[in-house]
């Protein structure tokens, strides 16, 4: 996959393993997001649905991050300056979840 | 990813720039960089969403006999239920599924030509990058149709008590959504649809005139005679990107 010919651009033919591989990890999504219909319609709502909700989401992003964008592919760190940085949102989470639920002891 | 076609010439020692510990090249390292800020900027406005819905009261009671109304956050497939040329047909959260199904595909579609380019296959680019380009259009056209609906409302509204925009307190029947007020929930609810839908739509359409750029150079051979696919793999990111939101969008807004 390396381009040696880089001036007269020889085109390299299809590897159909690595293209099986991009239709498998579609395969994925479109059943994870299918999952995710079956169970807005026959679970009930709570903290449970939600939870599980945002762990298919998780693994969503996972397989575009890594499969589609290649981020698991790319030099360690780079890998890690992309993830690690993320960890703030955890506490914008953790901030922000309180304080809507602060703000609804005080109107309600 | 690592294998990019880019070969930097490494004529410069080690302290003049010759080495790269990150193995990408600079506009790659770039786009990687903006996504993650982008990141930041949407996290915000999601965990915006979660804080706002939870200061507000969620709807006690079953999914069939829900009514709107303002004192509490409506349930979203209650809400998101109308598909085009149906009128007032209940078929919950049908064509967000769609969407979402489409866009899946339009990353698939960008995902085989970025690997069409590390193959300098030309043919192979330009067919995968059109299909990416009408997935990203039918995806604009379809979130058109969306807004189209949430803006104008059902046929039969709801009946609200509110304050409108010259501070009065006011009880009618109100249709659609606006900033103001809107049928399906409190205010906040369609602020924060236009806001968020919105911002993702933006990057859509910026994805598409990018999509379209690259279509148009990888055509007429720019790429080609530049001796790399760089440009298409960036955009790649870019619009893989756009799919990764809208991934959290669809949970936020439509499943939770």
């Amino acid at each position: 996959m390396a381009q040696e010919n880089k001036n007269d651009m020889e085109v390299i033919p299809r590897d159909s393993a690595k293209i099986r591989k991009i239709w498998i990890t579609a395969l994925i999504l479109l059943l994870v997001t299918a999952f995710e219909f079956v169970l807005a319609f026959t679970m009930p709502r709570g903290i449970l649905l939600y939870v599980l909700f945002i762990l298919l989401t998780i693994v969503k992003a996972y397989y575009i991050m890594m499969e589609f964008m290649h981020l698991g592919e790319e030099a360690k760190p780079l890998f890690y300056s992309i993830i690690v940085p993320l960890i703030f949102l955890v506490w914008l989470v953790i901030a922000l979840m309180k304080e809507g639920s602060d703000i609804f002891l005080m109107r309600w | 990813m690592s294998s990019t076609a880019i070969q930097v010439n490494s004529k410069r020692g080690i302290w003049g720039g010759g080495n790269e510990p990150l193995k990408a090249s600079y506009g790659k390292l770039m786009m990687w960089f903006f996504l993650l800020s982008d990141i930041f900027t949407f996290g915000a406005f999601l965990i915006t969403y979660g804080a706002i819905r939870m200061s507000y009261p969620a709807y006690e009671g079953s999914a069939a006999d829900f009514s709107s109304s303002n004192e509490y956050w409506p349930i979203p497939e209650m809400i998101y239920d109308a598909i085009p040329f149906v009128h007032g047909g209940h078929f919950p959260l049908v064509f967000v599924g769609l969407m979402t199904f489409i866009l899946i595909m339009s990353s698939v579609t960008m995902v085989l030509a970025v690997e069409a380019g590390h193959r300098n296959d030309k043919n192979d680019v330009v067919k995968w990058l059109l299909w990416t380009l009408l997935g990203g259009i039918t995806f604009l056209s379809c979130q058109a149709w969306e807004w189209a609906h949430f803006i104008h409302g059902t046929d039969d509204g709801t009946l609200m008590t509110y304050v409108n925009s010259f501070n009065n307190i006011v009880t009618e029947t109100v249709y659609g959504a606006n900033l103001i007020v809107n049928e399906y929930g409190p205010p906040a609810f369609a602020q924060l649809f236009f806001f968020i839908t919105g911002f993702h739509g933006f990057h859509v359409t910026i994805g598409v005139v990018l999509l379209f750029l690259a279509f148009y150079q990888a055509a007429v051979g720019v790429y080609q005679q530049r001796g790399h696919y760089e440009m298409v793999e960036k955009i790649g990111l870019y619009w893989h990107f756009v799919d990764l939101v809208w991934v959290f969008v669809f949970t936020f807004f439509y499943l939770i």
